[in-house]
């Protein structure tokens, strides 16, 4: 009975571990080499399009109005200690420390990290990826790798879109609806906001973001079992995994750079 | 969806993502424009700086002329010395000139409030690296009150 339990512990661990081991040797395969920018270049472009373009629209929309929101409720405490005029650094400092890029990174994990696991298990299924092995190309080369780079490009210029759309949002509820002034908004916003300390630090956390759920994302798919069900359970836990990856290393990250 | 369509859109993406960041360093962060300009160190000590911090605004008649670089103690006699950043453009206060730390507002932010003194034929124009000898701290409220109750008292 015990030792069922045990063994039960001991086989998920070791599984864990090797997966990450998987993981690694996937990454390390996909990336360390000779560049051939010839090649790389247009399937890199191609994904930048797929990954990046096509998650802008869900990310300016989101961006918004979380800005739009952050704005009418900072304005409702703020107004009672009669510092309404501290809602432009309000609005901007927790979009560009925080929420925009753990927020782009959220969107990013379902609009982004599902589809590449799920096209890559679908490839893995279908036997793509030996075929491709078989005709002496390197899957990780040409299917990994460009996906990757594709991913740890666009986030983090998905979040400064997300921070600067949710800034304009906040103006435009806090300013042109609920009457703060509009100089002091931006005044007391550049009065508090830093360049290095805060939107260099929320681009080095989207950075980290990008590479954690894209990695999560890619490996899930190259690791599916694969069948129908093994592709949607490893889309599931690519949503899941990312998700709950990013939130922790957001904590972490956030101790680091601004804890002290 | 031809391949030379995809490379507009992904550029016109590049481009939306830098004219973000853009905005983002100089509209949101106000950077370059008096955060890394030209500027010149003066020191300041202080018996006590009471809620002031680093990049605190230093004010001559409420026009912000440069920002406190780092609060440290004299190791010598334990009194804060306030290292202040002070724009190029304002480089002729002389050495009669007195800093004192002032709260904008009731509740609000302290700062630095710099008075240019007098200038005659003795009086030297303070240079990068000097120090402003006619400090005045800040006000603390406790220590106001603790004082009034005192003076009852007698």
């Amino acid at each position: 009975m015990i030792t069922d339990k045990l063994q039960t512990l001991g086989r998920d661990t070791i599984n864990n571990i090797a997966g990450f081991g998987r993981s690694g040797l996937m990454l390390f395969g996909a990336l360390v080499g000779k560049p051939d920018f010839r090649k790389g270049f247009p399937l890199l472009i191609r994904q930048l399009y797929v990954i990046g373009v096509l998650s802008l629209l869900i990310i300016v929309v989101s961006g918004l109005f979380i800005g739009m929101v952050l704005a009418l409720q900072g304005y409702t405490v703020l107004v009672k200690f009669g510092a309404e005029g501290m809602l432009g650094p309000l609005v901007a400092l927790s979009l560009l420390r925080e929420l925009g890029p753990v927020v782009t990174a959220l969107l990013f994990a379902g609009r982004a990290g599902s589809a590449l696991t799920a096209e890559i298990g679908l490839m893995k299924a279908t036997e793509q990826l030996s075929g491709m092995e078989m005709m002496a190309v390197d899957p990780l080369r040409r299917i990994i790798a460009p996906r990757f780079w594709a991913g740890v490009i666009s986030m983090p210029l998905l979040a400064l879109v997300f921070n600067a759309v949710g800034i304009l949002g906040g103006h435009l509820i806090g300013v042109d609806w609920l009457g703060v002034d509009g100089g002091s908004y931006w005044s007391t916003m550049q009065a508090n906001v830093d360049l290095y300390q805060d939107v260099l630090n929320g681009v080095i956390k989207s950075f980290v973001f990008a590479i954690i759920v894209v990695w999560i994302a890619l490996h899930k798919g190259f690791d599916a079992v694969p069948t129908s069900e093994g592709i949607s359970r490893a889309t599931t836990q690519t949503v899941v995994t990312a998700s709950l990856t990013v939130l922790g290393f957001d904590f972490i990250l956030t101790a680091l750079m601004f804890g002290g | 969806m031809t391949t030379r369509k995809i490379e507009i859109l992904v550029g016109a993406f590049i481009v939306v993502a830098v004219a973000a960041f853009l905005m983002l360093a100089l509209k949101v962060a106000n950077a370059g424009v008096t955060g890394s300009g030209e500027s010149y160190v003066l020191y300041a000590k202080f018996e006590n700086i009471g809620g002031l911090k680093v990049r605190s605004p230093i004010k001559v008649g409420g026009v912000v002329v440069g920002r406190v670089a780092s609060i440290e103690l004299d190791t010598v006699y334990y009194t804060p010395v306030v290292k202040m950043e002070i724009n190029e453009q304002y480089s002729n206060f002389p050495e009669t000139s007195s800093v004192a730390i002032l709260t904008s507002g009731l509740l609000g932010e302290q700062y630095l409030g710099l008075q240019p003194g007098f200038i005659d034929e003795t009086v030297q124009i303070l240079a990068d690296g000097d120090s402003i000898q006619d400090t005045r701290s800040a006000i603390v409220l406790e220590e106001l009150i603790g004082q009034f109750l005192f003076n009852r008292g007698n």
